[in-house]
């Protein structure tokens, strides 16, 4: 199909969206990203069952740890595409990308990098 | 097991402001599978004070670990050559092993980053309840089972009361009235004589109205 998305977007793979827990996601802001989206079967077609629903459920509960700790919970979001809809995958990239271009880089990063800078230590 | 609930994370921040470097201390035991204190709260609570700090550009370090009790002196112990390095100590333990903590570690400062709530069951995966007070002086035997001390909202022993409706306590439609519970299983063993029987008033000296309890057994001593 040669559908282009954003080079911006690093994609992981993992067997499930349901393998992904919050740590790891909460790990990837502490890593610099400005943004994390899953993206699962479609609800009803997970092949371990309830694999989309558990990490639907889980990203729910992220977007409050994230706007607990002053990242913005609008930084992730879960999406369901099946691996027919490549079409559908690039505008969902696209359309993510847009939304945190919006909301400019990480703040953690940000800092981090200036903490680091002003003061020669790691800190944080 | 014993049920917990995180602090809210302003309370937890608020707490924390005045130190730099902090150590989040799981536990092991009830508050890992209340899915509160655990090795992953731990980290997941850690990576959020971090990330905060940071973007608030505070100066801060964040350190993880989990042990397998904080109630149990000879599980604090591994704790005793880097404990007394931090600012802080964040225990995602029960009450019991906050202050635990706190006795055996007299110059370390320890702060609660839960609240403990009762004891109870796992009724399903996300979801705890409570089912015992403590109160040192069981009587489920004569209740089949089910605790009026615990689940009935007034803790009578001669209930329902009047507010008992269509099976539901008065104070929420979602709790099920215990005494509506017990007589239901009196009916379904043929026992309902003993529900007849009145019920003289609890002596609560056994429970928290006594004063804090203590239990020894000397011939566990070492």
């Amino acid at each position: 199909m040669r559908i282009s998305y954003p080079t911006s977007v690093k994609i992981i793979k993992v067997p499930c969206t349901g393998r992904v827990d919050i740590i790891h996601i909460l790990k990837a802001f502490e890593g610099g990203a400005d943004g994390i989206y899953l993206v699962g079967c479609l609800e009803g077609d997970c092949h371990y069952l309830t694999g989309n629903i558990r990490a639907k459920k889980r990203v729910k509960y992220l977007k409050t740890l994230l706007d607990e700790s002053g990242i913005g919970g609008q930084r992730v979001s879960m999406y369901n595409v099946s691996s027919a809809e490549g079409l559908r995958f690039a505008e969902i990239a696209k359309e993510f990308t847009e939304r945190i271009k919006s909301l400019g880089p990480n703040p953690f990063k940000l800092n981090k990098i200036k903490s680091t800078r002003d003061s020669g230590r790691g800190g944080i | 097991m014993i049920i917990a609930d995180r602090k809210p994370f302003d309370e937890i921040m608020s707490m924390l402001a005045p130190y730099r470097d902090i150590l989040v201390l799981g536990c092991n035991e009830c508050v890992t599978v209340c899915a509160v204190g655990g090795a992953k709260e731990v980290a997941i609570l850690a990576s959020q004070i971090r990330l905060r700090r940071t973007k608030d550009r505070i100066s801060s370090e964040v350190h993880e670990k989990t042990i397998e009790r904080q109630c149990d002196i000879e599980y604090l112990e591994e704790l005793k050559d880097t404990i007394g390095g931090y600012d802080a100590v964040l225990s995602l333990a029960c009450g019991c092993g906050v202050q635990f903590l706190g006795e055996r570690y007299t110059d370390v400062l320890v702060l609660p980053g839960v609240n403990t709530t009762f004891m109870g069951v796992t009724e399903r995966h996300g979801l705890w309840t409570e089912r015992c007070q403590g109160c040192g002086n069981c009587v489920l035997h004569r209740t089949m089972g089910i605790c009026p001390v615990t689940r009935c909202a007034k803790s009578i022993f001669n209930g329902p009361c009047g507010g008992s409706s269509e099976g539901r306590c008065e104070i929420d439609k979602d709790t099920p009235c215990a005494w509506h519970l017990i007589i239901e299983r009196y009916k379904k063993k043929g026992m309902m004589d003993m529900y007849m029987e009145i019920v003289s008033p609890k002596d609560w000296s056994t429970a928290r109205d006594g004063g804090p309890r203590k239990r020894q057994r000397e011939d566990m001593e070492i």
